[in-house]
């Protein structure tokens, strides 16, 4: 737990009718951290965001920005933060320059500032040559990085961004991940939210998401240290039947799928392997390369989510 | 409230604006081309009615008569007829509004001093027409009829009455149209352009991103306002040039006083548009919205196709609560009568009520919330 939280979000909830998106989250986010919100689609990310961002009046619980209210004061923390919505939210029929001059407006942003600012953004996102452009025919790496310069135009304390990365191509995405982290290094507070559970070794503490409920909530070492047993990772063919055949053995208490390799959670990789290796050469399949690995955070997350659903 | 933020919405929404072939088409030419159209198309005087004539008598009289018709300037003989079985085929083809029918001993019946029946036969289909070409036609004949007594004989009539109209001297129907469609469109146009701009912010996903920011419902609103209250001020301008120039309707008011209640409601009409857009959050359904709320109140209600004073109570009653009624007078007023505010006061205030109403309603229900 953070001892000076920026954040404090309490039994946040969200329904829909009778859907319930967000049931009950709880956490704390500390000042300067990085913090992740991470699971699948539908696990409640956007909804929960929204509601920090104040544009979402939550059904029950709150979030706190230093006391204030999202819940019932939502305007007030407003200033401090700035939030980037998934779906590109600028205006399309404005060029890159008139969409951060609107946005420098709405947060009044000094005019003796404003230069060094635009200047700053521009070399960040490598947008200064397209300043003239309209901002729809810009390419969607380029268009998430104009909606991060227009929400870090104002120097935001709280940074809320939902999948920022979501359909962008690995260069455009590596330049935005370099501009969150230069702003958690100047002291901005960041929570992210990704269905790439790849990107989740970025965060400094994240929460995994699912079904609209916190399934875990730490560092990505302590998440990954959590986990039982260990990680038996092999090649094989017909990896999805290999998968099926697998998760019968008893001592395989998790069998997912990699790419062409599966990755087998088991008690002991080096007592348990050779065992596993032979049942499932004896059902037909052709097994190779064989090795303990250290579990992933992906492993976790599926682990995690696979023990919330059979529960 | 901060004078940068609620100019920044505007100056979006004007670059926006800018940008968008069919919003200025709405905004510049739509209302022109409804002018022209309805300022052409739309006109209640009767003239020149195609007049047959069966003329069974072959007189001096009958004859007359018809150059009576003929020189009133309101028919045109098209027609003489032969038999009286032609009447009824022309009639059914269109082909006379009215025909006259002077039967056999016309002349003679006169000569003796006794009572000449004539007969006119009107198509009703076209009930309007038929009924003041009913009036016309009595008129003349009544002239006629009267002349013929008195003929030969110098007595001046016992009442001779002069009737002199004010303020539409001609009682031409479009100096009565034009400043009412002026009036008319406006509310249409305004209405519609401003029930697109918050409807097509949520669609799009900008209404998230701006709802995220600290700009206050009523910058928003306002700043939303501002573009198109001068773009409607423009349009009230070109219409009104148009229709002196154009139509030859006179403008006897103060034109200061047309743009400050013009001002008073475009922004009721534009602030029904907003809250129209906040409350629908879909532009298609705006746009219907937006029409259903303007459009056939407007022209059917507000007194410019219709007079509320024949209208049902019922009918009535809800006229009161279309704006274009008020404003109606008051475009009528200053073109045509030239009177100013000490007439015009309570429509003034009802325009100043409207435009509160207007921006009240559209700050109440525009939420910077998702749903």
């Amino acid at each position: 737990m953070p001892a000076d939280p920026l954040l404090r979000v309490e039994g946040l909830t969200r329904k829909f009718g009778d859907l319930t998106a967000v049931a009950g989250v709880s956490f704390e986010v500390g000042r300067g951290e990085l913090f992740g919100l991470v699971g699948p689609d539908g696990a409640g990310k956007t909804t929960t965001l929204r509601m920090l961002a104040g544009v979402l009046r939550p059904t029950s619980g709150d979030a706190l920005m230093e006391g204030i209210s999202m819940a019932r004061d939502p305007e007030r923390a407003k200033p401090r933060l700035a939030y980037m919505s998934q779906r590109f939210g600028l205006y399309a029929d404005l060029t890159v320059a008139e969409n951060l001059r609107f946005y420098a407006d709405l947060h009044l942003v000094p005019r003796a500032e404003r230069a060094a600012r635009l200047e700053r953004l521009y070399r960040f996102s490598n947008l200064g040559p397209f300043k003239d452009r309209l901002a729809g025919k810009l390419s969607g790496g380029m268009k998430q990085k104009l909606g991060l310069s227009c929400a870090l135009i104002h120097q935001p304390e709280l940074l809320l961004l939902d999948e920022p990365t979501f359909g962008v191509d690995p260069v455009s995405r590596r330049d935005l991940w370099l501009i969150v982290h230069e702003m958690v290094e100047q002291g901005v507070t960041a929570v992210v939210s990704t269905a790439y559970m790849d990107e989740a070794e970025r965060f400094d503490r994240l929460a995994l998401l699912h079904q609209g409920r916190v399934l875990a909530l730490d560092t990505p070492s302590a998440l990954q240290k959590g986990l039982e047993g260990e990680i038996l990772e092999l090649r094989t063919d017909r990896v999805r039947e290999a998968r099926e055949a697998a998760s019968r053995l008893p001592a395989v208490r998790r069998a997912a799928i990699f790419g062409d390799r599966l990755h087998l959670t088991v008690p002991s990789a080096s007592a348990d392997g050779p065992a596993v290796e032979a049942a499932l050469r004896q059902a037909g399949f052709a097994p190779r390369e064989a090795r303990p690995i250290p579990p992933s955070l992906e492993d976790v997350f599926i682990e995690r989510i696979a023990a919330a659903e059979a529960a | 409230m901060s004078p940068t933020r609620l100019l920044a919405v505007a100056r979006k929404e004007l670059l926006q604006l800018r940008r968008d072939p069919r919003s200025l088409m709405l905004a510049f030419a739509l209302p022109v081309l409804l002018l022209i159209l309805f300022g052409y198309a739309i006109s209640w005087d009767v003239r020149d009615i195609r007049a047959a004539v069966l003329d069974q008598d072959h007189s001096a009289s009958s004859r007359d008569l018809v150059d009576a018709f003929r020189s009133s300037g309101y028919f045109t003989i098209v027609r003489f007829l032969a038999r009286s079985a032609e009447t009824g085929p022309l009639l059914e083809r269109g082909g006379a509004q009215l025909i006259l029918v002077i039967p056999p001993g016309f002349e003679r019946d006169l000569g003796a001093g006794r009572a000449a029946p004539l007969q006119a036969i009107l198509d009703g289909s076209d009930a309007n027409t038929a009924t003041i070409a009913q009036g016309y036609a009595e008129a003349v004949v009544r002239t006629w009829s009267s002349r013929a007594v008195l003929r030969g004989r110098s007595v001046v009539p016992p009442v001779d009455p002069e009737t002199r109209v004010w303020f539409n001297e001609e009682l031409a129907s479009r100096n009565m149209i034009v400043p009412g469609l002026v009036a008319v469109i406006m509310m249409i146009i305004a209405a519609m352009l401003t029930s697109l701009t918050i409807a097509r912010e949520w669609e799009r996903g900008t209404m998230e991103q701006l709802a995220a920011t600290p700009v206050s419902r009523l910058e928003v609103v306002l700043g939303k306002l501002l573009p198109y209250l001068a773009i409607g001020l423009i349009d009230v301008i070109v219409s009104s040039v148009l229709g002196v120039l154009l139509f030859k309707v006179p403008f006897r008011g103060s034109a200061a006083l047309l743009m400050l209640l013009s001002a008073c409601f475009l922004t009721g009409a534009l602030g029904l548009g907003l809250f129209i857009s906040a409350v629908a959050r879909s532009q298609v359904l705006a746009t219907q919205l937006a029409m259903i709320a303007t459009f056939l109140p407007t022209l059917l209600l507000s007194g410019f196709m219709f007079s509320i004073r024949t209208m049902p109570a019922a009918l009535r009653a809800i006229s009161y609560l279309v704006p274009a009624r008020y404003f109606l007078v008051v475009t009528r007023g200053i073109f045509l009568k030239g009177v100013g505010l000490e007439v015009l006061a309570l429509q003034g205030l009802l325009m100043a009520v409207f435009a509160t109403t207007g921006l009240g309603l559209a700050v109440s229900r525009f939420r910077k919330e998702l749903q």
